[in-house]
């Protein structure tokens, strides 16, 4: 199975990077963005063929490693 | 005194806190490799800066699950001195051994330059040879240290005095200016609630020798010293770790 995980900081934690990312965007011209947040996109295989399993170890994952839960949010998707 | 020096992959301010302690203090120090899993014999621990396995994922992030933090863990838990450092700190807060997390900084850039703390709890084992309200000169040079942390966790750092340094300016006003990276509440250095473990993000050991032109960081190693003679914190606690 596939799993396709997002991180991003949480809401109300300032983003420099989307702040300066908002900031071109703007000066390029495009000035309907807003609220630009960065984050983080993994993807990764994984050897199970029951989706909560893959789903739970996913989730171990994140909260262990891939996201720091102090200062970010995760979501993801798995697909066979 | 004995000293360990933790090393990890990608650890670049290691043989500066060697070469401070044992040089310019005259203690015995021993670098650890990180997949060391006893801290046996040591009386503290200095976690050094740098950009431990690249700063892959998070600063800290992939550090932390090195073999040698179950020992300093441990070893934190019996109560063992542990200086975090820059990267050093980074790694601390990944662990969970020090609350909060880091950001990038405010300018998103790498910040490299002294900048002035000022002592807010003078009664740690880091910081018994300064005053509360003293002002020290102390190079920071990193990109991800604008310190965060919840408004519940902010009020039980100020609370029990968990906060030890704070960025200021030469005066030790806490303006915005004197903040390099935007950290929460200005701060710059973190204690753990049993009080023996810090967390700082400026480089004392690059601030210790006067042919340097500035001793201000020897005052944190020589309040290190000062604890483990008085024996506040056994040096026993080592043994086992």
């Amino acid at each position: 199975m596939k799993a396709k995980i997002y991180i991003t900081l949480k809401k109300g934690i300032l983003d420099p990077q989307g702040k300066a990312v908002a900031h071109a965007l703007a000066t390029l011209g495009f000035k309907s963005a807003t609220n630009v947040r960065m984050g983080k996109y993994v993807e990764l295989d994984i050897n199970e063929t029951a989706r909560d399993k893959a789903e739970a170890a996913v989730k171990a994952m994140c909260e262990k490693l891939l996201a720091n839960t102090v200062i970010e949010d995760y979501r993801f998707e798995v697909e066979s | 005194m004995k000293f360990g020096v933790v090393v990890f992959p990608g650890s670049n301010c290691d043989q500066d806190c060697i070469h401070v302690l044992s040089d310019v203090l005259d203690q015995q120090v021993t670098p650890v490799w990180h997949k060391e899993t006893s801290l046996k014999g040591l009386d503290a621990v200095v976690l050094p800066g740098g950009f431990s396995y690249g700063d892959y994922l998070r600063t800290g992030a992939i550090a932390r699950f090195s073999p040698v933090m179950e020992a300093v863990k441990a070893f934190a838990q019996k109560g063992g001195i542990v200086l975090g450092i820059c990267n050093g700190f980074q790694i601390l807060l990944e662990a969970g051994l020090l609350p909060g997390a880091m950001l990038r900084n405010r300018s998103l850039t790498f910040v490299c330059k002294d900048v002035y703390v000022r002592v807010e709890n003078a009664a740690t084992p880091f910081t018994g040879r300064c005053e509360v309200g003293q002002v020290l000169k102390i190079p920071v040079a990193h990109a991800d240290g604008n310190y965060y942390t919840d408004e519940v966790m902010l009020s039980q750092l100020k609370a029990s005095a968990q906060v030890v340094f704070r960025y200021c300016d030469q005066v030790g006003r806490l303006t915005e200016d004197a903040n390099p990276n935007g950290s929460l509440d200005h701060i710059a250095g973190v204690l753990n609630a049993q009080g023996n473990v810090l967390g700082m993000m400026p480089h004392p050991e690059r601030c210790a020798e006067e042919i340097l032109g500035n001793d201000d960081g020897r005052r944190i190693f020589l309040s290190m010293l000062d604890a483990l003679k008085t024996g506040k914190l056994s040096s026993d606690v080592g043994v086992a770790g």
